[in-house]
């Protein structure tokens, strides 16, 4: 069948990319059958909020919705939501439906999303250890996150410190447990870790890093401690495992699509099948910007990839792929990053971290590739045009806060 | 609660109800008007939800926090009525409020 003449579009899951792509199925004059199978009850929501605010008790759980349900009803769209898909059956174009169902499609979109890395440790399956994925997961750990009770996250990438910056504003006793022997290591360079590992300390939290978790105690099935492979006994009343991801590729991988850490894609978020796209944290993809391919964790990537479904489906042209980017908010700090800052040989600091205000830019052969900005806007606006033009940089002309980085920006693109 | 009336880069206007203490942008998002995409939901990060605002509600449409500013500094065609919709809560103040969508936001 042509790309723009399908009549059945069936989306399996129910996160930002199946969100995104459903609008864009409508906005491009799809009026045909939309069909969205996720295994949450909630209609599709907003995860970010999920760490920050939601779990703060800021934000009521309908503004974290997409759209309100009527939009779906409006837009006629068959939402089965609670619902798991246990098979794709490409042979008959169908998906099974966990109650026996089959439903048909022209088009599959995957946003099959990711869930939590498990806990690799005796005690994880005790009482009041949690993950931080869902908004069934906040509703299960916000009513236990109570002032003076200890909480002991594992893991500080962004999930964890999120946490224990929300936590600590809570009034709980943190302590984040670290196996790299820096907070942040896998995502940000050494400045960064540094300055969040500082930051969290003076806010009262315990960071402890470079330490292996050997177990959870438990005392009546509820956790009590968390045993650390040195013997060290870190107190608990609660758990919250942040230790990453896992991209849910299994019902693909199952079906004969290519995967590897993440359905494979192509520029259109098409997989080794042409009748079946991916987007979002499940899909790998060209990193057209960066000469390779991978997963990105973000909500920029399932927008974009969820329109690049869409788009190719609907035989609609490209829509620009941009620079990657993403967000992490702790206490009042606004972290904001381009780019990907893997493989970078130069760094350099505008700004001085003190002031609480600065960027990290991460060069690679004189052209940025990446940038963290704390509470710096213009540093991360300009950087996204600068990472995606390619630029030769002069380090020293970017560090120079004597020259606004609008005006870097635009000599770099005269 | 107030009256909202947005209008498209085209001239097309459409006219809202809006429940106290929403931002102007998730009344636009939820009503699905056209021209404001809100990337980031809300959380002032991507600067995807510029709008113009009418002059003579640009006091009660709030203070600009300095994260604001410095954010729409790099939106496209800037004008002294811009303002980033997700960092306007919506009062009784507002009642009447007319704001203009640009024709893209990037």
């Amino acid at each position: 069948m042509p790309a723009g003449e399908a009549q059945r579009i069936v989306i399996v899951g129910g996160g930002q990319a199946a969100a995104q792509a459903l609008q864009s199925l409508r906005q491009g004059g799809y009026t045909g059958a939309l069909t969205l199978v996720g295994d949450e009850a909630a209609l599709p929501y907003q995860r970010p909020p999920l760490s920050k605010g939601y779990m703060k008790g800021e934000v009521d759980e309908e503004r974290l919705y997409f759209k309100p349900s009527v939009w779906y009803e409006d837009q006629n769209i068959e939402m089965l939501l609670g619902t798991h898909v246990p098979k794709i059956d490409r042979a008959n174009r169908q998906v099974l439906l966990g109650h026996g169902d089959h439903l048909p499609y022209d088009y599959l979109i995957l946003a099959t999303g990711s869930r939590p890395r498990p806990l690799p440790v005796r005690g994880a399956d005790l009482g009041g250890v949690h993950d931080l994925r869902t908004l069934a997961d906040v509703e299960r750990l916000s009513p236990k996150m109570v002032a003076g009770r200890r909480i002991v996250i594992i893991g500080a990438g962004y999930i964890g410190l999120e946490a224990a910056a929300v936590a600590r504003q809570m009034g709980l006793e943190v302590t984040v447990v670290e196996m790299a022997p820096r907070v942040l290591a896998r995502v940000t360079s050494p400045v960064l870790s540094e300055f969040y590992a500082a930051e969290h300390a003076r806010q009262g939290v315990k960071i402890l890093t470079g330490v292996q978790l050997s177990h959870l105690d438990g005392v009546d099935g509820e956790v009590s401690a968390a045993v650390l492979a040195h013997g060290t006994r870190l107190p608990a009343d609660l758990v919250l495992s942040g230790i990453g991801i896992l991209p849910n590729e299994e019902l693909a991988k199952e079906a004969g699509i290519a995967c590897s850490n993440g359905i494979l894609v192509d520029r259109d978020a098409r997989t080794s099948d042409p009748h079946v796209f991916a987007a979002g944290d499940c899909a790998s993809r060209p990193l057209v910007h960066f000469g390779r391919s991978g997963r990105l964790e973000s909500v920029h990537n399932a927008i974009e990839q969820g329109k690049l479904a869409a788009a190719a489906i609907l035989g609609l042209p490209r829509p620009a792929e941009d620079c990657p980017w993403f967000w992490s908010d702790q206490y009042d700090l606004k972290l904001q990053i381009a780019g990907l800052s893997q493989g970078y040989d130069t760094h350099v600091i505008r700004g001085d971290p003190a002031s609480r205000k600065f960027a990290v830019f991460y060069l690679r052969n004189g052209t940025m590739i990446a940038v963290d900005a704390v509470n710096s806007p213009p540093e991360f606006l300009a950087s996204k045009k600068l990472i995606m033009s390619g630029a030769k940089l002069a380090p020293a002309a970017l560090i120079d806060t004597s020259t606004p980085m609008k005006d870097i920006a635009a000599q770099a693109a005269a | 609660m107030a009256k909202i009336t947005f209008i498209s880069h085209d001239g097309t206007e459409r006219t809202l109800e809006a429940k106290n203490g929403m931002s102007v942008m998730e009344v636009a998002v939820n009503n699905s008007v056209p021209g404001i995409d809100a990337d980031c939901g809300g959380a002032c990060a991507c600067a995807t939800c510029h709008v113009y605002v009418d002059p003579a509600f640009l006091a009660q449409a709030g203070e600009q926090q300095e994260m604001e500013k410095s954010m729409l500094d790099f939106a496209e065609n800037v004008k002294p009525n811009s303002r980033l919709s997700c960092q306007i809560k919506v009062t009784d103040a507002l009642d009447g409020l007319r704001v203009t969508t640009p024709e893209s936001q990037h």
